[in-house]
C-alpha cells in the first residue's frame, strides 16, 4: 500500500511502486484530468504539481510522491468556483480539442504563484515544456497575461473579448 | 418502405440538402423511427432530425459532426438557431448518434467536388450520385473543412428555416391570422397586432404535423442575429477543469487495459513470438497476436507496457525492408520522368510554349511524410460480447466506425453501438477506424471489456501519413518578361482535386501527375493535398516573382487580373503587413495565396534569421470564407491552422529506413513550442461569397509564405521540407535539379 495525498484527500493505492503517478491518478484513482500524452515528459500534457512544483506525472513513479502533496486539474477548480486562470482559458476562448489544457493550466498556475507578473520570456520558459497541437500559444499567453494584470490592477491592459473582437493578434 | 416513402416526401421538397439526404424528418407520432429514441424524451416532439424543441421551450440542434476543438457543433447550432430565431440562452446542441440515418451527404458532396459548380440543370443526377456515394461509403464524417459549408448551409440553416415556417403557419392557423401578421422572436411566435406571444413549445407538436415548406426562406446576412457572433463555444467550460470526456477517459465497468507493437515495416506480420516472460508478469491477461500486431491485456496500462517490451516478436520480412526516404523519392523522381502523366489541367500548348521560351524556369520540391500526432494518443475502448460490441472511443467518423467494427467482428451492424467522446486532436487521423478494430477483436479474444491505448511511439511509428511528395516544374517566360508557360508533374494524386491548380492567369497550363506507389500507407493530414501543393506551387510563383524581377506580391497581383475576390484578400494581407517597407538585415517577408476548401486566405510572414536560427516573428493573416459565422471560431482556425502547417514546415519529418519510420516521439518529431510560436493577427473579409471552411485553409500557407521570408532574409531558397535541414548560417542556392542519392 502506498499513501497518497491527492487534492488535499489521503488516498491508498496497491500498485507496483514503479508505476507512474500518471496512471495510478488515471487508472486507480478516476482523475482522469491528468491525460497522458507522450510518456517521456516531453509534451506536459501529464503536468501535476508536486508540493507545488509543476511535475509530470508520466516519468514520476507513485513510490516518489508517498507522503507529499499531490494538486491536479482536479484540485485547481471546479465549475463553482473556478481559479481565475480557468476563468482566463473561457474568457479568451483558449482550448480547441482541450486534451493538453490541464496541462498547460498546471504550468500556469504554478508560473503565476511563484511569479505573478510574468515577462514574455518567463511565460516561453514557464510554458514551452506543454505542447499544444491546436496552437493555441497566442491565446495561453494572453490568457496568462489577463490574470497577472487582474493581480495587479494598475496596468491597463485590455480583456480579450471574443464578442466584440473581429481583428486582433 | 415506410421509412423511405417519408425521405422521399422530403426529398420532393422539405430542406433542400442535409435533412432530406439523411432522412429523418420524424414527425410525433412516428416514434418507431429507429432515430426516435436517440433524439426525443419525454415531453419532447421531433421537428426534424435537425432539430427538437421541448417542452420547456428549450431548442436542441442535432449535430451530425463531431468536436475536436475547430468548434463545428457550436456554429452549426449558431446557424440552426439564427433561421429558427431561437433565443440562444436556451439552445443547445447534441451530437447525433451513429445512425446510417444520419449519413453525411452533404460531406462527400462539399469534399469530392470541392468548389465545382455544378449547373442547376445536373444537380439532380449529381446528387443521385452522392447520395449514394455517402449512403454506400458510411460516411458520417467530420472534415474537408466542410461542416459549416456543407452541413451548415444545406442543413442546419435550412432546417431552421423550415421549422421557423411551420411554426409559423401553425400559429397563423390557430390564430386564425395571417402569417405576416406574425414575427418571431426568442423562441417565440408574436402576433403583431397586439403582441401575443405563443411560446415555439406551445406550437411545436402541431407544427410537427404539418407538410414542411418545400423552400424555406433563408434570412438575408442584415438580418442574422446569431450568425456572425463570437458566441463562446459550449465545450470550452469543462476543457479548463478537466472534466470534458476524451475517449481516452470512457469506461466500462470492470474493464482491462492494453497496449499493442504492430509490426515495424507496413506489410509485415508476425512471423512468431515468445510471451512467456510477459505472461508470468503479475496483471497480465493475456498476449494476443492480431496478425499484424502484438497486443499484452492487463490489469493496467502500465503493466500492459512493461510486459510488451518483454515480448520477443519475430516478423516476417518483406520486399519492403530495405526501402528508405531516398530510395522513395528516387522512385518518385523516376516515376515522374517516365510515366505517363494523368492531365489535371490542360491549357493552350505549355510543352511547345515553354520550348519556344525566351527563358525557361525549372525547379523541384518536395515534402515529407508527416504524422498527424494527435495531442491524444489513439485509443477506443470496446466491450464485445454474444454478438454485439460497444466502442467508446473520440472518432471524426462515428459511422464508418461502427461498419469497420461490424466487418471485422462479422456481426450486424445494427449490433454495434459507437459512443463519440471528445478528440484530443483529430487532424484527418481519426477519420480512420484501425484502433476500434483492434480493441474490438481483443476485447473478443479476452472476453472482457478492454481499453487499448497506443504508446506514442507506436502513434508515431503507426499513422497514415501525409504522403510524401515530388513535384517537378517548369516554367517560360516571353521576351517581354511575360510568364506564358506553367508546367507541374507530381505524384501521386488524392485529393481535393483542385489542390495543385493555381488561379494565376497563364495561358498555357499543363499540371499532371503520375501514379507512384509506396508501402507506406496514407490518409488525410489537415488541409490534405493543398498542404503539399500549396508549398510547391507558391513557392515556384515566388520564384518565378524573382527571376522576373518583380515584387512576389505585385507579380501575383499582375496575374490575378479581374479575380477581385483574391485581389482583394491579397491586398489587405499586403497592406496589414506593410508590405514594401523594409525590415533590415537578417529579417525578411514572405506572402502567399492559397484558395482552399471555399475559403481564401492570404499569409505574409516575417521571419528573423539569427546565426542560423529561424524566428517566425509575425504571421499575418487574411481571410475570406464567404461568411464568418463565428469571427473568434474562424480567427482560432486560423491561428490553429498556421501553428500546424509551421510545425510541419519547420520541423516536420517522417523518415523511411529500413522500411519502417525513423521517429518515435516528441523528441525525435519536434513540435512547436510556445517559445517559438510567432505573434498571429487574423483580418477576416465578409465577401458574403459562398461560405467556405476553416478548419484547414489556414495550413497550406505557411510553409511557402515562410520559405520566401527566408530567402528574403538570406538568400537561401527552401525547396524540401522540413526547414530544420537547412544551413542557414551559409546563404546557398540549392542546386535546382535535386538528384535524389
Amino acid at each position: 500500500m502506498i499513501r497518497l495525498n491527492i487534492n488535499d484527500s489521503k488516498q491508498q493505492v496497491d500498485v507496483s511502486p514503479d508505476t507512474p503517478l500518471l496512471w495510478v491518478l488515471r487508472e486507480q484513482l478516476g482523475l482522469t484530468g491528468t491525460k497522458f500524452g507522450c510518456g517521456i515528459s516531453q509534451c506536459g500534457a501529464c503536468t501535476v504539481h508536486v508540493d507545488g512544483v509543476p511535475t509530470r506525472s508520466c516519468v514520476l513513479p507513485v513510490s516518489a510522491v508517498a507522503g507529499r502533496d499531490v494538486t491536479t486539474i482536479e484540485g485547481v477548480g471546479t465549475q463553482d468556483k473556478l481559479h481565475p486562470l480557468q476563468e482566463a482559458w473561457i474568457a479568451g476562448q483558449v482550448p480547441q480539442c482541450g486534451y493538453c489544457q490541464s496541462g498547460q493550466i498546471m504550468s500556469a498556475v504554478a508560473l503565476l504563484e511563484s511569479n505573478p507578473n510574468p515577462t514574455d520570456s518567463d511565460i516561453d520558459k514557464a510554458m514551452s515544456g506543454n505542447i499544444c497541437r491546436c496552437g493555441m500559444y497566442g491565446r495561453i499567453r494572453a490568457a496568462i497575461k489577463t490574470v497577472a494584470v487582474d493581480l495587479k490592477p494598475a496596468a491597463g491592459v485590455q480583456m480579450f473579448d471574443p464578442k466584440t473582437e473581429v481583428t486582433h493578434g | 418502405m415506410g421509412k423511405w416513402t417519408r425521405r422521399g416526401f422530403i426529398t420532393a421538397g422539405i430542406v433542400g440538402g442535409a435533412a432530406l439526404v439523411v432522412g429523418v424528418a420524424i414527425r410525433p407520432g412516428n416514434q418507431n423511427s429507429k432515430l426516435g429514441p436517440y433524439v426525443t424524451g419525454d415531453g419532447e416532439s421531433l421537428i426534424n432530425a435537425w432539430v427538437k424543441i421541448d417542452a420547456d421551450n428549450v431548442v436542441t440542434a442535432i449535430v451530425p459532426h463531431s468536436e475536436m476543438g475547430q468548434g463545428a457543433q457550436t456554429a452549426l447550432t449558431q446557424m440552426l438557431a439564427d433561421e429558427l430565431d431561437a433565443d440562444w440562452d436556451s439552445v443547445t446542441f447534441l451530437e447525433a448518434p451513429a445512425e446510417d440515418g444520419y449519413a453525411n451527404y452533404p460531406m462527400a458532396k462539399g469534399y469530392v467536388l470541392g468548389d465545382m459548380k455544378i449547373p442547376d440543370i445536373l444537380m439532380g443526377s449529381v446528387d443521385g450520385i452522392f447520395q449514394q456515394v455517402s449512403n454506400a461509403m458510411h460516411l458520417q464524417i467530420t472534415g474537408g473543412s466542410a461542416s459549416i459549408r456543407a452541413t451548415g448551409v444545406y442543413g442546419m440553416r435550412v432546417a431552421g428555416a423550415a421549422a421557423r415556417s411551420m411554426l409559423l403557419d401553425t400559429a397563423s392557423e390557430r390564430l386564425q391570422v395571417p402569417v405576416s401578421a406574425l414575427k418571431t422572436e426568442k423562441s417565440h411566435v408574436v402576433n403583431s397586432q397586439d403582441g401575443a406571444r405563443i411560446s415555439y413549445a406551445d406550437l411545436a407538436v402541431e407544427a410537427g404535423q404539418r407538410s414542411a415548406p418545400t423552400s424555406p426562406k433563408l434570412k438575408t446576412p442584415d438580418e442574422f442575429n446569431i450568425m456572425g457572433k463570437s458566441v463562446p463555444r459550449r465545450d470550452i467550460p469543462s476543457k479548463v477543469d478537466g472534466t470534458a470526456m476524451f475517449g481516452i477517459d470512457a469506461e466500462f465497468e470492470g474493464m482491462l487495459y492494453a497496449t499493442i507493437a504492430a509490426a515495424p515495416v507496413f506489410g509485415s506480420q508476425v512471423a512468431s513470438f515468445d510471451a512467456s516472460k510477459a505472461e508470468s508478469m503479475p496483471g497480465v491477461t493475456s498476449v494476443v497476436d492480431l496478425g499484424n500486431a502484438i497486443a499484452v491485456v492487463a490489469n493496467g496500462y502500465w503493466i500492459a507496457k512493461k510486459a510488451l517490451a518483454q515480448v520477443k516478436i519475430v516478423w516476417s520480412e518483406t520486399e519492403n525492408d530495405d526501402q528508405t526516404s531516398e530510395s522513395l523519392f528516387a522512385q518518385f523522381s523516376r516515376d515522374i520522368d517516365a510515366a505517363e502523366l494523368k492531365h489535371d489541367v490542360e491549357l493552350g500548348d505549355a510543352g511547345a510554349t515553354i520550348a519556344n521560351a525566351s527563358r525557361v524556369i525549372e525547379r523541384e520540391y518536395r515534402v515529407p511524410y508527416l504524422a498527424h500526432a494527435c495531442m491524444e494518443p489513439m485509443n477506443a475502448t470496446a466491450h464485445v460480447q454474444q454478438g454485439t460490441a460497444s466502442i467508446l472511443i473520440g472518432t471524426q467518423d462515428p459511422l464508418r466506425c461502427k461498419h469497420a467494427v461490424a466487418e471485422a467482428l462479422k456481426i450486424e451492424p445494427t449490433n454495434v453501438n459507437v459512443t463519440n467522446h471528445y478528440m484530443g486532436g483529430g487532424f484527418g487521423r481519426r477519420s480512420l477506424t484501425d484502433v476500434a478494430i483492434q480493441a474490438a477483436r481483443l476485447s473478443q479474444a479476452v472476453s472482457a471489456p478492454v481499453k487499448l491505448i497506443w504508446s506514442r511511439e507506436e502513434d508515431i511509428q503507426h499513422d497514415f501519413y501525409r504522403p510524401a511528395v515530388l513535384s517537378k516544374f517548369r516554367a517560360g517566360f516571353d521576351e517581354n518578361n511575360q510568364l506564358v508557360g506553367w508546367e507541374n508533374r507530381y505524384v501521386d494524386k488524392h485529393e481535393p482535386v483542385e489542390a495543385p491548380h493555381i488561379p494565376y492567369q497563364i495561358n498555357h497550363q499543363l499540371i499532371g501527375s503520375v501514379d507512384s506507389p509506396t508501402h507506406v500507407p496514407f490518409g488525410a493530414w489537415r488541409s490534405v493535398d493543398h498542404s503539399q501543393h500549396g508549398f510547391f506551387t507558391e513557392s515556384f510563383v515566388d520564384e518565378l516573382a524573382h527571376e522576373a524581377k518583380q515584387d512576389p506580391y505585385l507579380f501575383r497581383r499582375n496575374l490575378l487580373k479581374g479575380n477581385d475576390r483574391l485581389l482583394k484578400v491579397l491586398d489587405l494581407a499586403a497592406e496589414k503587413s506593410n508590405w514594401g517597407q523594409a525590415l533590415g538585415k537578417g529579417r525578411g517577408r514572405g506572402i502567399a495565396l492559397l484558395q482552399s476548401f471555399g475559403s481564401i486566405v492570404a499569409e505574409v510572414v516575417e521571419v528573423r534569421v539569427e546565426a542560423g536560427q529561424v524566428t517566425v516573428e509575425k504571421v499575418i493573416v487574411v481571410v475570406d470564407a464567404g461568411f464568418a459565422v463565428s469571427p473568434d471560431g474562424l480567427t482560432a482556425q486560423m491561428e490553429s491552422g498556421i501553428i500546424y502547417g509551421l510545425t510541419a514546415a519547420m520541423y516536420g519529418e517522417v523518415e523511411i529506413a529500413e522500411g519502417r519510420v525513423t521517429q518515435a516521439n516528441f523528441d525525435s518529431y519536434p513540435m512547436v513550442r510556445m517559445k517559438d510560436a510567432p505573434l498571429i493577427e487574423t483580418h477576416i473579409i465578409n465577401s458574403l461569397e459562398a461560405w467556405g471552411g476553416a478548419g484547414e485553409p489556414g495550413t497550406p500557407g505557411i510553409a511557402p509564405a515562410l520559405t520566401a521570408a527566408i530567402f528574403s532574409a538570406t538568400g537561401t531558397r527552401v525547396r524540401k521540407l522540413p526547414i530544420s535541414q537547412y544551413d542557414l548560417d551559409l546563404s546557398i542556392e540549392e542546386t535546382e535539379h535535386m538528384t535524389p542519392s
